[in-house]
């Protein structure tokens, strides 16, 4: 692939393909879920903590352009068995290091959707919309 | 099989007046597929503008000295341009607004909310209007209590022409539709709708943000009410819009924005309003916009808007040919070309339209993705978005040999 598909490298369309943690968790204890409105990109995040406050099961679902839901695969493998004080930490920067692709300030959005909904999933009562 | 290339503008020529396609995108030519969205502007609009705030600069129908009168000439001469190029009657059924989205909220406002419909009088729209023909309705319905109805459209993306015989009742008031649609290019029988609106005596409005740039447009043979467009999407400035009105229609409608120029008295309390068309120009206007629309519907003029409509009809055949023979990729609206304008709305299997617009970007072609401001109808197909290309007088067989092979990357970076 020429170099000039910087969006498009093997580890966004590995995961976009091939999609880690996918699918619905019941009775998953935190639940979020959120859309780009100008693109209909959607993430849904479930997330379940075992006894020491660890993320102990993760997945997502949703539909979007390879950008998102790469994003969102790529987020789940960072999550699982973190606990939660380092979920809370971990910011924008941490996943769109772990990307590792440019991205201008529409396809940003794509990216960050998944991040957002995980801020929802851990954050106040609101949050929980999924 | 693709036919020979032979087009009817000279293509060559007309791209050398567009100093942006000279660029390079990437490093890459410039392939311009979104005039739907906004067009390209020729370098006589450029210059027009630049003109007008170089050399006679000046506010209109206010200034007593010279300035104000080339300014004043200027503009006014532009409403005639217009008044033209749809074949009205008058300069003074022309009036300019900031786009097509101003112009149906001043009928919607104007005519619908603050004007003689009732309670319970019914708006009859259709699903595949883009949202600033949907929205202005809404607002009908919210704070009148206006009904809204509305027509559905084919599998092939047609009106269901036959519905309007259910919809249509002695308390529809206003009829309004799309000439042309953004989304599937579908080009609308609008002079048969307005015929049926006046049978039950029902205005019609019509969108013609997507006709107005592509073909030949005569208000008086469509005997429409109301027709809106956009100087942005032929070839003219941004921030300048058009809303035709027949005399009768448009002294039914009250104007939108008060203040400066469309007023005629104004005492503490109480103002009356200045003449149609001037009613609904409160503000300084657009002036530079209005000149550079005027200049752009020379351009488009001298070109012939039925040469431009061929013209448009050949590259969206030779591209409609090209993606039947793509394997995975579906297209929409009508196949037949002269029901069709130059609009392409396409998905491909497995890549999402934002992906294969940031792929297209990268080989220096310009295509719309997403949702095109037409959500009712996307959800008439049930689609969440699509891509979209749309052709104009600056593109040619090249430029859809370009999207094809642009598409067969996508099609390998998702394979």
């Amino acid at each position: 692939m020429s170099a000039t598909y910087d969006l498009y490298q093997e580890l966004i369309l590995d995961h976009y393909k091939h999609p880690r943690n996918k699918g619905p968790l019941p009775g998953a204890t935190l639940n979020a879920k959120d859309s780009n409105p100008l693109c209909g990109d959607e993430v849904i995040l479930h997330l379940n903590l075992d006894g020491s406050h660890r993320i102990s099961e993760v997945r997502f679902e949703g539909q979007g352009c390879a950008i998102s839901q790469a994003s969102a695969s790529i987020l789940t493998t960072m999550l699982k068995g973190l606990p939660r004080a380092e979920v809370e930490a971990l910011n924008q920067d941490a996943l769109l290091k772990k990307l590792g692709i440019p991205l201008s300030v529409v396809r940003l959005k794509c990216a960050l959707l998944s991040h957002h909904v995980l801020r929802l999933a851990i954050g106040d009562k609101k949050a929980d919309r999924a | 099989m693709a036919k020979p290339a032979k087009v009817l503008l000279n293509v060559p020529a007309i791209k050398a007046d567009f100093p942006i396609l000279q660029r390079k995108v990437h490093d890459r030519r410039l392939v311009y597929l979104d005039s739907a969205a906004t067009s390209q502007k020729p370098k006589q609009v450029i210059d027009a503008t630049s003109d007008f705030y170089a050399r006679y600069n000046a506010n209109v129908h206010r200034a007593i000295y010279e300035l104000g009168e080339e300014a004043t000439r200027e503009y006014e001469g532009a409403r005639e341009k217009i008044a033209a190029f749809i074949r009205a009657k008058s300069p003074n059924e022309i009036v300019f607004t900031k786009s097509t989205t101003e112009s149906l909220n001043v009928v919607a406002y104007g005519y619908g909310l603050k004007g003689k419909l009732q309670p319970g009088d019914e708006i009859v729209g259709t699903v595949m209007e883009h949202h600033s023909n949907h929205v202005p309705w809404h607002f009908v319905k919210d704070h009148k209590g206006a009904v809204l109805k509305y027509v559905d459209v084919t599998d092939e993306g047609t009106l269901r022409m036959e519905q309007y015989d259910e919809l249509l009742t002695k308390r529809t008031k206003i009829v309004t539709v799309a000439l042309c649609s953004n989304v599937l290019g579908t080009i609308n029988p609008v002079k048969e709708i307005a015929k049926r609106a006046h049978e039950v005596g029902a205005v019609c409005v019509v969108d013609a943000a997507q006709a107005a740039p592509h073909m030949s447009i005569d208000v008086q043979d469509l005997d429409v009410d109301f027709l809106a467009f956009s100087g942005h999407k032929m070839l003219g400035p941004t921030g300048i819009g058009v809303l035709y009105g027949k005399p009768e229609a448009l002294e039914a409608t009250e104007p939108l924005l008060g203040g400066g120029e469309m007023i005629r008295e104004v005492h503490l309390g109480r103002a009356s309003w200045n003449d149609v068309p001037y009613r609904f120009e409160g503000g300084t206007p657009n002036i530079a916009g209005a000149i550079g629309l005027g200049v752009a519907a020379d351009y488009l003029t001298k070109l012939g808007m039925d040469a431009v409509r061929a013209h448009e009809m050949e590259i969206t055949q030779y591209a409609l040919e090209k993606f039947e023979r793509l394997q995975g990729v579906k297209t929409y609206g009508p196949k037949d070309v002269k029901k069709k304008a130059g609009v392409l709305a396409f998905t491909i299997d497995n890549a999402h339209p934002h992906d294969v617009a940031s792929i297209l970007d990268v080989e220096g072609i310009c295509i719309r993705s997403g949702h095109h401001c037409a959500q009712p109808l996307m959800e008439r197909f049930d689609l969440p978005a699509t891509a979209r290309a749309s052709f104009y007088v600056y593109n040619d067989l090249e430029d859809v040999d370009a999207l094809v092979a642009g598409i067969k990357r996508v099609q390998e970076v998702f394979a």
